[in-house]
């Protein structure tokens, strides 16, 4: 008979995504790459903006790239992939999220240090993807002025694991009656100092400021 | 439903620690849940049941231990626990803060073997 005894593990639950998301962060580091980790609801603009991001990236000169996770379609890396940058994409089969291992297949074959960014479009979802790092350096959460100013508050998570707050489509916030101070407040509620930029890749409004802190990360 | 990701990654640790441990089965299994995770503790627990089915953990008890947010307040020099996870906000003094001490667990906590394990 064995002795029935408690065993003490106090283990992270997640250890195995977080020593591959370490591994990937080693290597984007070693590539010379920055990582970037897009988040956001669905609907809140991240395919627009990131095809407007990489398309100012790739005139600057800088090599860009981008993985995008999709639950079963191909939509998202045709429109990404108009921009002139090499995209790939993950099927997630109904996962609502991304995981390191999900980038890490995806990523074989390619030429990490032929890229200055990586950024990895995760799967519309403002819980899900909060807990799963992917090796990013730089996680950004995308709210559109047409969600509601109270978002961060309904999913704090997300935003308080993020480095920078996007306002998206601001270009429609009048229409919206979008409340900028309360947004801005909320952001702040959840995530003390985050930086907040406020964008409109159709209009172009703050694209410049998106694309300097991008290049500004790069150089650490 | 990141629950039931959640509950695999688990239940495939506890797996490889309770035959570390030279045990077949384990009898509990206790996790600890931090608020700013947002994990939902029902679809959690439903999650596990489905998850464990097969393997050492089929039929153990599941214990989640929920633990809420708490900051340290620069301000008043102290770490203080939140009514909730809506603001991180010294519910004291008022002073925001990024400085979160305790609520982004997601953690295999213990396991329990009884004599029949």
């Amino acid at each position: 008979m064995k002795e029935p005894r408690i065993l003490e593990v106090r283990t992270q639950v997640l250890k195995k995504n977080d020593e591959l998301a370490r591994a990937l962060r080693r290597r984007f580091a070693d590539c010379g790459v920055l990582a970037v980790n897009l988040v956001s609801s669905p609907g809140s603009g991240k395919t627009t903006l990131l095809t407007d991001t990489l398309r100012r990236l790739l005139a600057e000169g800088w090599r860009a790239a981008a993985v995008v996770g999709d639950l079963e379609t191909d939509n998202d890396a045709r429109r990404l992939a108009e921009s002139g940058a090499p995209v790939r994409q993950i099927m997630t089969h109904g996962c609502c999220h991304l995981e390191a291992d999900m980038v890490d297949r995806r990523l074989q074959g390619w030429e990490l240090e032929a890229l200055d960014f990586l950024f990895i479009e995760n799967v519309g979802n403002l819980v899900c993807p909060t807990s799963w790092d992917l090796g990013e350096s730089v996680r950004a959460a995308l709210l559109s002025v047409a969600e509601g100013e109270d978002k961060p508050l309904k999913y704090p998570g997300l935003f308080h694991t993020s480095d920078v707050a996007l306002l998206t489509k601001i270009d429609l916030a009048a229409a919206c009656e979008f409340d900028r101070a309360a947004c801005l407040e909320n952001l702040r509620a959840v995530r003390p100092g985050m930086p907040v930029l406020e964008t409109s890749a159709k209009t172009g409004t703050g694209m410049t400021a998106w694309i300097e802190y991008l290049t500004r990360a790069k150089a650490g | 439903m990141h629950e039931l990701s959640i509950a695999r990654h688990a239940v495939e640790l506890a797996a490889e620690q309770v035959r570390a441990a030279g045990y077949d089965r384990a009898a509990g299994i206790t996790l600890r849940i931090g608020a700013l995770t947002c994990v939902h503790k029902d679809a959690l627990e439903f999650s596990f049941e489905v998850a464990a089915r097969g393997t050492p953990l089929e039929g153990a008890r599941l214990v989640i231990e929920e633990l809420p947010v708490a900051i340290f307040c620069a301000a008043c020099g102290e770490t203080v626990e939140l009514p909730g996870i809506q603001a991180l906000r010294c519910p004291r003094c008022g002073a925001p803060s990024a400085d979160v001490r305790q609520g982004d667990e997601l953690e295999l906590w213990s396991l329990e073997f009884s004599e029949e394990s």
